[in-house]
């Protein structure tokens, strides 16, 4: 395989993850923002800070009402996380791969994006919110659907799993990281009702209030949840989770191709940083601290993937 | 509708009832309901869009892609008629490889009076470089699409002979891959020749010219396309996909031991064959045009010294150039020993000073071609332009006759769309699509036909609002 298709790839599956990710932030903001009962719109404040894009959007808004943001996030071209640049690429990319991917993968790609295309070429209405959310699921499910059942589980596939799980590894990280860091300064929220709020909102910007409920019942704390989104290995959002599948791929990868390469020592280091590890010692060293660290080295790994696989040369 | 028209309709021919090679599709058509048959053609462009199968406009900001409008009545040939065509291209692009050989070794042709010297030695589409140089297996041509016209039963003229890079076969499959789709029950009704092998038997060619380094047992091999942005993408993806080849952009490739190398996440791969769909002056940056940023430095070298094939070979160019066009009957006695099967469509070439005279005299009821334009750029339809427009182009006759050519505007045959009123009658021409390899010319039945959707309209070129319609041969 040419390594400028491993990077289509690649690139293809973090932008259609980035997708959804972008789509359940809205989801968990939107819910929030319709069931407080204060003013305000810090809520949405605390999305741009998650989404990565805080000074992207303040160059064009001085204020986070929720249409701003929703919109810069949904559809603004000038984001290039928003929905629509993000299925944009993930299109583009899946167009210069073409011939790396299955009929079915492709069209569901396209079709995604012409679905897209067409549901945000104006701005979304507050009625019209909860059905485009829905289609970007959706759709998601359909790419991710038609990639499991009708791709061979060769080279071309790791790939595209491993974009996956970088690019979701990154968002857990960062949507952890970001309510901590708002909780942070008073440290008297720390198990109030507005702690157990925020914590709430980030199981359900991950779609994982459920499965949280399942394993901890009604109990939602701060280290249940963190040790739920880090630590768990049932969790498919979890950093060990996507850690140990993006460990798997290129261990899957060496099989194939033979040479043991420099980016599976990198991933195995990852991977012992969680191995035994208990949700207190993260606390006690500073979760904001760990999660800083764990996205630098995602980070590092995608630039040891890229250089051991020859994306670009 | 009006059967009563100065063109040649294929459906008709000038009756009532359809001529033979249509009597049972009209037939079929005539038992469906309009009203069904036009929802098809909607589902047609879904299926195109959703498939992905676009091109991208030059010069239109923000319309990046389009669909090519697909009209469902298919366009249909009798095997006899399909017979003489096929020899008289076989016949034609035997000479072209002929001519090329010739040309870049002893020039027997020029020698023998029967080519004017300056055709060639001034001619930017002659390549200098490849003087003296064997292409692979003797190849040159590997892919043509020769442009046909119809004006009658009987009278087909080429248009062009799309030496160089020519496109539109992914639409030849497409088309037919949709029909088969749309209209299954039309195929059991009728025989027609299938189209599908086209992929395979491309592979096949090209394998059969590997180049002298290939030691394997399989030929590698490549499609090298400009890139994502190239308004034929979309076919170059298609092929490889089909062939199964690699598709490549110039920054995945490299010199490596005199072998044209790719860029693979396991190292680089040795490249025997390559298909290339950029042109000659970006092939190569240190031989051709120094600042192309889509060609591979050097690669003209390792063409030279065998470690590569380069299909359609470099230089190619000059065999379909305008300004040449005129000579091609005789280039195909010069080197066949036989009159010319297909006729050529009586040409003007204005650097001749009585032609352009003539030319001039009669620019309202000509055609003119730049001789190095393509896509139906650049052109006048004299019949069809205003006074302001005739001026304007005299002007740019004066100035540089040697730059174009004149043909009288032919009365090119129809064959009917599917309009909201019902069937209507639309200009067409056919691209079939030649194969050459050592040992064969292999010609798929059919081609790419292309439709002037807008009534009246000559100009069928898809950046001009030109359509296409699947072409059936028909088997008995």
């Amino acid at each position: 395989m040419l390594g400028k298709t491993a990077g289509g790839l690649f690139w293809m599956f973090r932008y259609l993850e980035r997708c959804e990710n972008t789509a359940r932030l809205i989801d968990a903001g939107w819910r929030i923002a319709l069931t407080r009962l204060g003013d305000g719109d810090n809520e949405w404040e605390s999305i741009i800070n998650t989404a990565g894009i805080r000074d992207l959007y303040e160059q064009k808004y001085d204020n986070f009402d929720a249409a701003h943001a929703i919109n810069f996030l949904l559809r603004d071209t000038d984001n290039p996380s928003s929905v629509l640049s993000s299925i944009g690429v993930a299109r583009s990319n899946a167009r210069l791969v073409r011939t790396a991917l299955s009929a079915e993968v492709w069209e569901a790609v396209n079709e995604y994006w012409m679905t897209m295309k067409a549901a945000l070429a104006r701005p979304v209405s507050d009625r019209n919110l909860p059905k485009v959310l829905h289609e970007i699921r959706s759709q998601t499910a359909v790419v991710r659907g038609t990639l499991a059942g009708t791709m061979l589980r060769n080279d071309i596939y790791n790939f595209c799993r491993l974009g996956t799980f970088l690019e979701r590894a990154d968002n857990t990280a960062r949507i952890l990281d970001v309510k901590y860091y708002v909780l942070l300064p008073s440290a008297s929220f720390v198990g109030s009702s507005m702690d157990n709020t925020q914590w709430e909102n980030i199981l359900r910007s991950v779609s994982a209030e459920r499965a949280f409920g399942w394993l901890h019942g009604g109990d939602i704390s701060a280290p249940a949840v963190a040790d739920f989104l880090i630590l768990d290995k049932r969790m498919p959002r979890s950093l060990a989770f996507c850690n140990e599948k993006i460990r798997g791929n290129l261990e899957h990868l060496q099989q194939d191709y033979g040479p043991r390469q420099p980016c599976q020592d990198f991933a195995d280091a990852i991977c012992a940083k969680f191995t035994g590890r208990h949700v207190d010692d993260v606390f006690e060293d500073g979760l904001h601290e760990f999660l800083e660290a764990s996205i630098r080295d995602n980070t590092m790994l995608a630039s040891h993937i890229e250089n051991d696989f020859r994306f670009n040369g | 509708m009006d059967t009563q028209s100065k063109f040649f309709d294929e459906m008709f021919g000038g009756a009532d009832t359809p001529r033979s090679p249509y009597s049972r599709y009209f037939d079929w058509f005539e038992s469906e309901d309009p009203k069904e048959l036009r929802k098809k053609s909607l589902e047609a462009e879904a299926f195109f869009r959703r498939i992905g199968i676009t091109f991208n406009v030059y010069g239109q900001k923000g319309a990046d892609e389009r669909l090519i409008p697909f009209d469902i009545v298919p366009r249909i040939i009798s095997a006899r008629e399909w017979q003489r065509l096929e020899k008289g291209i076989e016949q034609r692009v035997r000479a072209i490889n002929a001519f090329l050989h010739d040309i870049y070794h002893r020039q027997e042709i020029v020698r023998a009076g029967r080519l004017p010297q300056a055709l060639i030695a001034r001619n930017v589409a002659f390549e200098p470089k490849m003087i003296g140089v064997n292409p692979p297996g003797g190849v040159y041509t590997h892919i043509v699409g020769t442009d046909l016209v119809r004006t009658g039963e009987d009278e087909f003229y080429v248009l062009e002979d799309n030496a160089r890079t020519p496109s539109g076969v992914s639409y030849m499959l497409e088309n037919r891959e949709t029909m088969l789709q749309m209209f299954p029950e039309l195929f059991t009704k009728l025989k027609v020749r299938p189209v599908s092998s086209y992929p395979q038997s491309l592979r096949r060619s090209l394998s059969d010219c590997a180049p002298p380094a290939f030691d394997g047992d399989k030929p590698v091999i490549a499609v090298l396309t400009p890139g994502i942005h190239n308004s034929a993408y979309f076919e170059h993806a298609f092929l490889a996909d089909q062939m199964g080849a690699e598709l490549v952009e110039a920054h995945d490739l490299r010199i490596i031991d005199g072998r044209v190398a790719m860029r693979t996440t396991r190292g680089f791969t040795p490249i025997d064959v390559i298909y290339r769909r950029i042109d000659d002056e970006y092939l190569d940056p240190l031989n051709f045009k120094p600042d192309s940023m889509l060609g591979v430095p050097g690669i003209l070298d390792v063409y030279k010294s065998g470690g590569i094939t380069i299909a359609n070979a470099p230089g190619t160019g000059i065999a379909d150039d305008k300004a040449l066009y005129s000579y091609m009957p005789d280039i195909v006695e010069f080197y066949t020993g036989e009159k010319a099967i297909l006729q050529n469509v009586p040409t003007w070439r204005c650097s001749e000073p009585d032609s352009l005279k003539y030319v001039l005299d009669n620019l309202a009821d000509l055609v003119v071609k730049e001789v190095h334009g393509s896509g139906g750029y650049g052109m006048l339809v004299g019949p069809a332009a205003s006074k302001r427009e005739l001026a304007r182009f005299e002007k740019k006759l004066r100035a540089r006759p040697g730059a174009y050519i004149a043909q009288p505007t032919l009365a090119l045959s129809t064959v009917p769309i599917m309009t909201k009123k019902g069937l209507a009658p639309r200009h067409v021409d056919l691209r079939p699509f030649v194969l050459v390899s050592p040992q064969k010319v292999r010609i798929t039945p059919g081609g790419l036909t292309r439709v002037a959707l807008k009534e009246g309209s000559l100009v069928v070129n898809s950046s001009q609002g030109g359509g296409t319609k699947d072409t059936w041969v028909l088997g008995d």
